[in-house]
């Protein structure tokens, strides 16, 4: 039987973690690859960088910073952030990665997630969907419209028909972050996430809104997730990740056991 | 003494590499059939699809090395396509594979359930256990309820004395087989943090105790 996945995600810019990250011991906490390196140690079951600027320039940073990741942790880790080529894809995969995630990009070109599954197979390739809840119409029928520019911009696309047709065209797994939940710490949209579990296959990531470890439960049993994205109630030295499992493990909620 | 890394092409040869480094183990991505002969054990990954990867095994005569190596009895390991392609069928693009081993790869079916019967994930991906924990040296020192990464479509049947672990997604599956010296594996050892490494220790260490009562090293 399948475990659930706890996945941290870190924010990258110029080789940098963007945000700041408390730890107890000594750790350097503006080096991604420490703090992957620590979050690897503690269980988690897969890492997720994004490259937040994504410069021509700091793209070269970012990709050493993926190599030595690559060279210290061994469990699979994806890569996101302003890849909107194959050849983008691929440098990234060379460099280590398993996985891609593409967002923004396949909204605007949703071909450019075929081509990624042609080249380096679905397993591959995440779509990252961000998404706000707006009143119900004719082209937003579950009430779940996908948003890019941080939820500036409105697409007019429903987010659970996109779901489905991101399966159609190769993606391996999607990422479903509510815009409304993120940052607000009060628990993942459970509602979304569930809906677009129901209109695919492939596995599903919830993301956005994870204050506490109950929140996580409920995304993986409510909302029937097959993991969790979570950010700040790791990198705040809140909870670890050997907590969160054993909060999980006891609340019947398969969890790989820390290693 | 070190490992070769089978390169045909398939994908996660680096990612197997940069585990063997970790460890302290010599290794090296290989096509050359001039390096795969004095290597201690040769480790056969892979990535994609069936067809695929036997069209360019045949194209570079690497299917007939391979044979020749197992015949010879140099310790092999097989991870994730390369544990289905030592078999001698793949219901992948109706496939006749290797042949190394007998048995066939089949295609999880749609209508598989979950725990919950929920349809379940396709592929199978993520992290599971070995039933009860694996059984032969490869698995030596690692905790029955130890979990490894799985990214897979298809599953492999191979002749049931050859078993050595299985895995329950929907159904039970054969996730490694073999017997001392010629192992595969369905998960990727290079992914699945302590357990996985230990288990590519394992095998590195029974290639270095068999290449040295051989001589070969």
């Amino acid at each position: 039987m399948l475990s659930k996945r706890i996945i941290p995600c870190l924010d990258v810019r110029n080789g940098k973690l963007t945000k700041g990250i408390k730890f107890q011991g000594n750790v350097d906490i503006g080096d991604p690859v420490a703090v992957a390196r620590r979050y690897y140690e503690e269980g988690a079951d897969e890492i997720v960088f994004y490259d937040i600027t994504a410069s021509a320039e700091e793209r070269g940073i970012f990709l050493d910073v993926v190599e030595r990741v690559a060279e210290n942790i061994f469990i699979p880790f994806s890569v996101g952030g302003g890849l909107s080529s194959v050849a983008d894809m691929r440098a990234v995969l060379l460099a280590g990665a398993e996985k891609i995630s593409v967002n923004s990009a396949a909204v605007r070109n949703p071909g450019l997630i075929s081509e990624g599954a042609e080249a380096f197979g679905s397993q591959a390739i995440v779509v990252g969907m961000d998404v706000k809840q707006v009143p119900k119409r004719r082209e937003v029928p579950s009430g779940y419209e996908i948003v890019i520019q941080g939820g500036r911009r409105f697409m007019g696309i429903d987010a659970v028909e996109w779901a489905a047709r991101c399966e159609a065209l190769g993606a391996g797994e999607l990422c479903v972050n509510s815009i409304d939940a993120d940052g607000t710490r009060e628990g993942y949209e459970l509602t979304l996430t569930r809906a677009v579990v129901e209109a695919v296959r492939i596995p599903v990531i919830a993301s956005g809104g994870a204050g506490s470890p109950r929140h996580m439960l409920e995304a993986l049993t409510q909302g029937k997730a097959s993991a969790a994205l979570i950010a700040s109630i790791v990198h705040y030295g809140e909870h670890s990740i050997g907590e969160l499992k054993s909060y999980l493990d006891a609340h019947g909620c398969k969890v790989r056991p820390p290693a | 003494m070190s490992l070769a890394v089978l390169d045909y092409g398939a994908g996660n040869q680096t990612s197997v590499l940069r585990a063997l480094n970790f460890l302290g183990i010599a290794g090296k991505v290989t096509a050359s059939a001039a390096d795969l002969f004095p290597a201690s054990g040769i480790i056969f990954p892979g990535v994609g699809a069936a067809g695929q990867a036997m069209h360019r095994l045949a194209g570079t005569g690497l299917d007939a090395v391979l044979r020749e190596l197992v015949v010879i009895g140099k310790p092999l390991l097989g991870i994730c396509l390369g544990c289905q392609i030592l078999l001698e069928f793949s219901e992948e693009g109706d496939t006749d594979t290797l042949g190394i081993v007998p048995g066939r790869c089949r295609r999880f079916s749609p209508d598989l359930r979950d725990e919950n019967g929920d349809p379940a994930t396709i592929p199978h991906m993520g992290w599971n256990a070995c039933l009860g924990g694996g059984s032969g040296r490869l698995f030596r020192g690692i905790a029955p309820e130890a979990e490894f990464y799985f990214v897979h479509s298809y599953y492999v049947e191979p002749e049931p004395e050859l078993v050595l672990a299985r895995t329950r997604h929907g159904q039970e599956f054969c996730s490694a087989y073999g017997r001392d010296g010629l192992w595969a594996v369905q998960f990727h050892p290079e992914k699945s943090g302590r357990a996985g490494l230990r288990m590519l220790r394992n095998f590195y260490e029974y290639c270095a105790e068999t290449g040295a009562e051989r001589g070969t090293c």
